[in-house]
């Protein structure tokens, strides 16, 4: 019974970047101050992009690809140790 | 035990960064915490709904776990199905509806009362993100009082449903408010929900930026300042008996309503009106919790 259409089963794959790469979207890039930090954490709870992990010196790390700029983390740190810096043309 | 948040840095979670949610999105903060405690044994069900868009277009998806999406209001009978059909093959998994508000107080509420009232084994969660926010703002019945929306231009004039009490009058075995201002709070009652058997409720209020005109930066503390000014106040039912999980840090509300343009030009007996609708809300909870049982 070969009607010659093609059949595309429509189940989506995951996939990092789903919607292409976010980190377009972004005016201010959030930057880690190390000597601020005291890992604590709570940027990454409260990153609704889960963008931040462990780097290799055990600091946050901000995965520049995919953050859409939106300022949570520095926003909830509380020593201030992120900046929200312009993103330069 | 409760949950720190090393415990949570532990577990692998079911979203991937680079989805199509606006920045500083409620909704995927609390999926991301929600993931992580349910595990990857977790099958969601997704009505339409701002987190149908947050997937991603055909053929990526961003979240990693297995989702079923479905029609408007169709997840909880979707989710009851979706439950036998696992108990049939004799798996065990969580079954998570993970719907908006739109989709659980306006339009899913049928589906939603049948499989309370069925008692299904699966956990029903609403993220309220107050609106129909991914057809452009409309009101929904989880509006609250005075907020503008595209369809409520001079303010809402209605009280918005008050849901979990809705579900918890099922009798069904667990109810709980959540805030993504509150990420322990909130993945303790995961915790709590996902150990538990029978139909479970959670209702997480949500921050939106864009249909509340609040700063992008500002979700947490907006979702913080819900609870802290009693505005959205935080508790569960567990098998009929309330608790209050957290206690509010006694902020005027005004700061909470500042915050964001959707309480914009709001006058001072406008708002001495909501406080005091606020503070009756809490002053019953307060009875509630000595009662033995609610309902």
């Amino acid at each position: 019974m070969g009607l010659g259409v093609p059949i595309i089963i429509p189940v989506s794959k995951p996939s990092k970047g789903a919607a292409g790469k976010t980190g377009l979207w972004r005016v201010e890039r959030p930057v880690v101050d190390e000597d601020k930090c005291i890992k604590c954490w709570l940027c990454w709870l409260y990153c609704p992009e889960d963008v931040i992990t462990e780097g290799p010196n055990g600091f946050p790390q901000i995965d520049y690809t995919f953050c859409k700029g939106c300022g949570v983390c520095a926003d909830v740190c509380p020593t201030k140790a992120i900046q929200m810096i312009k993103e330069e043309e | 035990m409760t949950l720190t948040i090393h415990d949570l840095r532990k577990e692998p979670g079911s979203y991937l960064p680079g989805s199509a949610a606006c920045p500083g999105c409620g909704a995927t903060l609390a999926f991301r915490i929600a993931s992580r405690v349910l595990g990857p044994n977790t099958v969601y069900v997704v009505p339409a709904s701002c987190f149908s868009v947050i997937q991603s277009p055909f053929p990526k998806s961003a979240i990693s776990a297995p989702l079923y999406n479905i029609a408007f209001p169709a997840a909880a009978a979707t989710a009851s199905g979706v439950y036998r059909a696992y108990k049939m093959l004799g798996r065990d998994v969580n079954v998570v509806v993970w719907a908006g508000d739109g989709g659980t107080v306006d339009i899913g509420i049928q589906a939603l009362s049948g499989a309370a009232e069925r008692g299904e084994d699966i956990i029903y969660v609403c993220y309220d993100n107050e609106a129909y926010m991914n057809t452009g703002i409309q009101r929904s019945g989880a509006t609250p009082l005075m907020a503008w929306t595209k369809t409520t231009p001079t303010g809402k004039r209605e009280m918005p449903k008050d849901m979990p009490m809705i579900v918890a009058a099922h009798r069904v075995p667990y109810v709980a408010t959540a805030s993504v201002g509150y990420p322990f709070d909130l993945a303790n009652k995961f915790e709590k929900a996902k150990k538990m058997k029978g139909f479970r409720y959670i209702h997480i209020f949500s921050t939106c930026p864009p249909g509340w005109n609040s700063p992008v930066s500002k979700t947490a503390e907006v979702a913080k300042l819900a609870v802290d000014t009693y505005f959205w106040p935080l508790y569960e039912i567990e098998n009929g008996k309330l608790r209050i999980t957290v206690k509010p840090r006694k902020r005027p509300l005004k700061e909470f309503l500042e915050l964001q343009d959707r309480f914009r030009g709001l006058s001072d007996e406008q708002i001495e009106e909501l406080e005091k609708i606020v503070m009756e809300k809490w002053n019953f909870l307060l009875h509630l919790e000595k009662s033995e049982r609610v309902f």
